[in-house]
């Protein structure tokens, strides 16, 4: 007899799908303008799965035959990616409201997108892996786009669509050739048999990372970040650096380390040449940077690069280094985009840093908490960013990439270099006219993220702890 | 042994009180207050600090005052101590600190909240450093000084101080961060970043190779050693008065300092075998310094060169590894702390009046301004390295220190001395002694209160300490001790080894 699989780890999705869609309806029957009632349901959505991820039973759950599987790691990245997604939501409020751009869809798209991400980390099989990463990207090209009006954030939405196939389409072709030559699509069939898929399996690993490394947007995958990343709309700009960078490395991790752990060796040398790529050129490259989106794009391409250290290192301190890295990465950005969404004047929204100019006297909170924000970008102690470094090298040392290391380390003072000048315009500079008052909910977005950083050193125990206990269910 | 957390409280007090100046108001009542909060807090660090002295007790090496608390899990600890070496510079950093703010309290009249909160978190961070004993707490707080002296430069600084402070921040960071790869290296070897438990770790030959060049990255950079000194001419010349002094009297000996504490204990292999290019590097940057600083027409860049200089003692006595060129070494960076400290706190003396730093603006201050006049002379004297002053003795202590162990090292660094006696009685001249000629100093003023109060304490210190130094070396002689002991220790044993297996064969 047919036998229902156990929907009990699949509820936090559930709860995502079925209220997705149910706001979507209600949006329009409501008619347009949305209000604020549905993000506040929405927010509240993936507060209700956040809660559920943490309440599921502990231990490893699989359904759908082993395709869907909820461990540690997922449970641990789930919530990030959620908290993401909230924190994306909740900095678009005063934006949509001001711009008049103000449109439900929004929510909703975010919402499937999330729902996408979730799929995605737990994903155990490549089909299922594909499913929740076009689920992740469609509504991603859309909310690129979401501006009709403005050639920018049409052209970025474009860019990111037409690239972003062309990945997928790597992505696919790979998944093709490991199934050709492992014979199955389970991530624990490839596992096994892996050891003797020859040559050709390894050129399915390589499109498949091609097609990861587009979506983590790493080097030598990484041309759309920086246009997309200007273009889009601020806003969304700030969801595309925090919560689908999460769900990327997920599915980097996942399938390297729970795929293919038998020729660990094949992979670690791509992973150790993407890494070192993404740190050189996230950190050269953003130096003559004018424009703090384009800034932040390069950044976040460095910031991958470092995060890929731990994966290269290939063990289980290696994960959690990049589980570290990513959670800290995360609060990092947002709270960075935050301010970059209060840069405004009477005249607009302002992109270039050289408006920051003076904003230690004319917004003096503001300026410190970015401040810190920045230099824990840079990895200097004792502000969090050093401790996500610190855990990564850790793991590369242990397993002997000293070459990656030390240019690594050195790609991080470079990148410091740019931060630095951010700091130097706010602190150094005299004023230049003043912002408008940050909005509320900014406020309290990039107090929460630099106050993370910045006490992060006090008691870093629980997050050490749970990103150590997530890396564990890998192994 | 200590019933409350002293070490932690003299670090993380000035914390506190950065946090009460925070909520301050911003305006000239706030600006006020937030001065007399960072005098109080400073000098009460300071009080805490004195008791650290009269509980410690010198006849053993042990670290003492210990704290440990777990921290980043694993075998990373929050854990804090101090021994006969950290104990005098961190009595020197509380002790200096007062000094620093009174030394601002007129020059520093722009956004002085955020000025009393980067010095109150720097202090934070250099007292951290002295006490961690754990590396990467140690490099927690080693590196996060960066952070406020950055600020301090940049806010607060000259013409030039968007360049010095980048160059100060970025030179200093990228020597950091080979030390920090090394660190990571020696926690999977010894499994372990517990300070005390790796001075007794032997680490196998290659490794303490690549480390100990990891850690002289960081160290010879903060020292500075030539050829990684160019940083300190310029931040020093942009800092503000008060910034110049913590980076001359403190950030400077965090790099000897690290030599004694890792260096020499953690890779005696590679540090016996290395020692010559300390030596030459050592040289160099005495004579090659000193005669930079006979060219110089700004005074603090003057200083900063023959700091220097002063340091290539300390490296050099360090290396000797013998009683007296440790002792000397420490006895060196101790007495460069407060003599450095007050020759840039005298440049700024006369900054605050004339707000040049040229050379050629003065001369003959001698017929206006007697008593500093006085000042000045003792500290140029105590730089030249005159007997009856702190400078003779460490400069003396390391040099018989070396004398033992190379002749011609010894030989060339007293050329320094001489040197250093020529530039710095020329600035003598230049600046105090001739006719007062130039009509913009016809009016200016002596020495007022405040900084009588500020120069008096390091007068006495510097005349005291050079005429009776028994109590400062008394002090760390059981760790100098034990230090060399273990050094020996650890050298003969890989002696023995090699012979024994070389006899097996």
């Amino acid at each position: 007899m047919y036998q229902l699989p156990t929907l009990v780890p699949l509820l936090p999705e559930i709860v995502l799908g079925i209220g997705a869609m149910a706001l979507l309806m209600l949006g329009v029957f409501r008619g347009e303008p949305g209000g604020r009632a549905i993000d506040v349901i929405a927010i509240i959505l993936l507060a209700i799965a956040g809660a559920i991820v943490i309440g599921l039973p502990p231990g490893k759950l699989t359904t759908f035959g082993g395709s869907f599987v909820v461990d540690d790691f997922a449970r641990f990245l789930k919530v990030l990616a959620l908290l993401g997604s909230a924190a994306a939501i909740v900095m678009s409020l005063d934006y949509a409201q001001r711009e008049r751009q103000q449109r439900f869809e929004y929510s909703v798209l975010i919402l499937l997108s999330t729902l996408g991400m979730l799929m995605l980390i737990s994903a155990a099989d490549l089909i299922a892996l594909y499913l929740g990463l076009e689920l992740m990207s469609l509504p991603l090209y859309v909310v690129a786009a979401s501006y009709r009006d403005s050639l920018r954030a049409t052209e970025a939405g474009l860019k990111y669509f037409v690239l972003g196939a062309l990945s997928s389409g790597m992505l696919l072709y790979g998944a093709s050739l490991v199934y050709g030559f492992t014979g199955t699509v389970a991530f624990t069939g490839i596992a096994q048999t892996a050891g003797q898929g020859g040559t050709g399996l390894i050129f399915g690993i390589v499109f498949l990372f091609a097609g990861f490394c587009f979506k983590v947007s790493a080097v030598p995958f990484h041309m759309w970040t920086p246009d997309v990343y200007e273009g889009a709309p601020t806003p969304v700009t700030a969801f595309f650096a925090a919560a689908p960078k999460v769900a990327g490395i997920a599915m980097f991790v996942r399938v390297a380390v729970g795929a293919f752990p038998s020729i660990a060796t094949e992979w670690q040398q791509i992973l150790v040449f993407v890494s070192i790529a993404s740190m050189a050129l996230g950190s050269f490259a953003a130096i003559g940077q004018r424009n703090i989106k384009r800034l932040m794009a390069y950044s976040s391409i460095g910031h991958m690069g470092f995060a890929l250290i731990g994966l290269a290192a290939g063990t289980s301190e290696g994960v959690q280094g990049v589980l570290v890295y990513v959670a800290i990465y995360v609060t990092m950005t947002l709270g960075v985009f935050a301010v970059i969404l209060s840069m405004r004047r009477t005249t607009g929204m302002v992109e270039t840093t050289d408006q920051l100019a003076g904003l230690a006297r004319t917004h003096p909170a503001t300026a410190f908490f970015m401040a810190m924000l920045l230099f824990s970008m840079a990895g200097i102690p004792p502000l969090a960013g050093f401790f996500a470094k610190f855990y990564v090298f850790l793991a590369a040392i242990k397993a002997g990439l000293y070459v990656l290391s030390v240019i690594g380390v050195v790609a991080s003072v470079v990148g410091a270099y740019y931060y630095l000048a951010i700091i130097k315009a706010m602190y150094f500079d005299e004023p230049a006219e003043a912002f408008f008052a940050m909005p509320y909910e900014l406020r309290v977005v990039l107090g929460v993220c630099g106050l993370f950083n910045i006490l992060f050193c006090v008691y870093p125990g629980p997050l050490v702890g749970v990103a150590s206990a997530a890396a564990h269910s890998l192994f | 042994m200590t019933s409350w957390p002293i070490l932690s409280v003299v670090t993380f007090l000035p914390i506190a009180g950065a946090i009460f100046i925070a909520f301050l108001n911003d305006d000239p009542q706030g600006a006020r207050n937030a001065r007399w909060v960072a005098l109080w807090t400073t000098l009460f660090t300071f009080a805490i600090s004195l008791l650290l002295i009269w509980r410690f007790d010198p006849s053993t090496a042990d670290f003492q005052f210990v704290e440990k608390r777990p921290w980043l899990g694993g075998a990373i600890n929050y854990s804090m101590g101090v021994d006969g070496i950290s104990l005098p510079f961190v009595v020197l950093t509380t002790a200096l600190m007062p000094i620093s703010i009174l030394a601002s309290w007129t020059s520093i009249q722009r956004r002085v909240r955020e000025y009393m909160i980067a010095f109150l978190v720097l202090e934070t961070l250099m007292v951290g450093t002295f006490c961690a004993l754990d590396l990467v707490l140690f490099y927690l707080f080693f590196e996060g000084g960066l952070i406020p002296m950055f600020l301090i430069i940049g806010v607060w600084g000259g013409p030039r101080r968007v360049y010095a402070s980048f160059k100060f921040f970025l030179y200093t960071l990228l020597g950091s961060v080979l030390m920090l790869l090394a660190i990571m290296a020696m926690y999977w070897d010894a499994g372990t970043t517990d300070i005390p438990t790796l001075l007794h770790h032997a680490f196998p030959r290659t490794l303490q190779t690549f480390a100990w060049f990891a850690f002289l990255a960081s160290f010879a950079v903060k020292m500075p050693m030539w050829p990684f000194h160019t940083w300190l001419p310029d931040a020093h010349v942009e800092a503000p008065t008060a910034g110049s002094v913590i980076l001359a009297a403190i950030l400077l000996k965090l790099g000897g300092y690290g030599f004694l504490r890792f260096s020499l204990p953690m890779f005696p292999e590679a540090s016996q075998h290395l020692a010559p290019l300390i030596y030459a590097l050592s040289v160099v940057a005495i004579i090659y310094t000193s005669l930079v600083a006979l060219m110089q027409e700004d005074v603090k860049k003057l200083i900063a060169y023959s700091s220097v200089a002063h340091m290539g003692f300390v490296t050099m006595g360090i290396f000797a590894v013998t009683a007296q060129g440790i002792a000397g070494g420490i006895f060196q960076m101790l007495s460069h702390g407060i003599v450095s400290a007050a020759l840039f706190l005298c440049v700024g003396v006369v900054y605050d009046r004339m707000h040049t730093r040229e050379i050629a603006a003065y001369g003959g201050l001698v017929n206006r301004m007697p008593l500093y006049a006085f000042v000045f002379m003792v500290f140029t004297l105590a730089n030249v390295g005159l007997p009856g002053t702190t400078g003779f003795v460490g400069e003396f202590l390391t040099l018989i220190g070396t004398f033992r162990i190379n002749t011609w090292v010894a030989t060339l660094a007293t050329i320094g001395t001489i040197l250093s006696a020529a530039y710095a009685l020329w600035l003598y001249r230049k600046v105090i002694l001739g006719k007062l000629e130039k009509p913009s100093l016809f009016n200016i003023k002596d020495l007022g209160w405040r900084e009588i109060t500020i120069f008096t304490p390091l007068v006495i210190l510097t005349i005291v300490f050079g005429v009776y130094p028994k109590p400062i070396l008394d002090f760390s002689s059981a760790s100098v001790t034990q230090l060399i002991d273990n050094y020996q220790h650890a050298l003969s044993a890989v002696q023995t080894a090699a012979q024994t297996a070389s006899l097996g064969r």
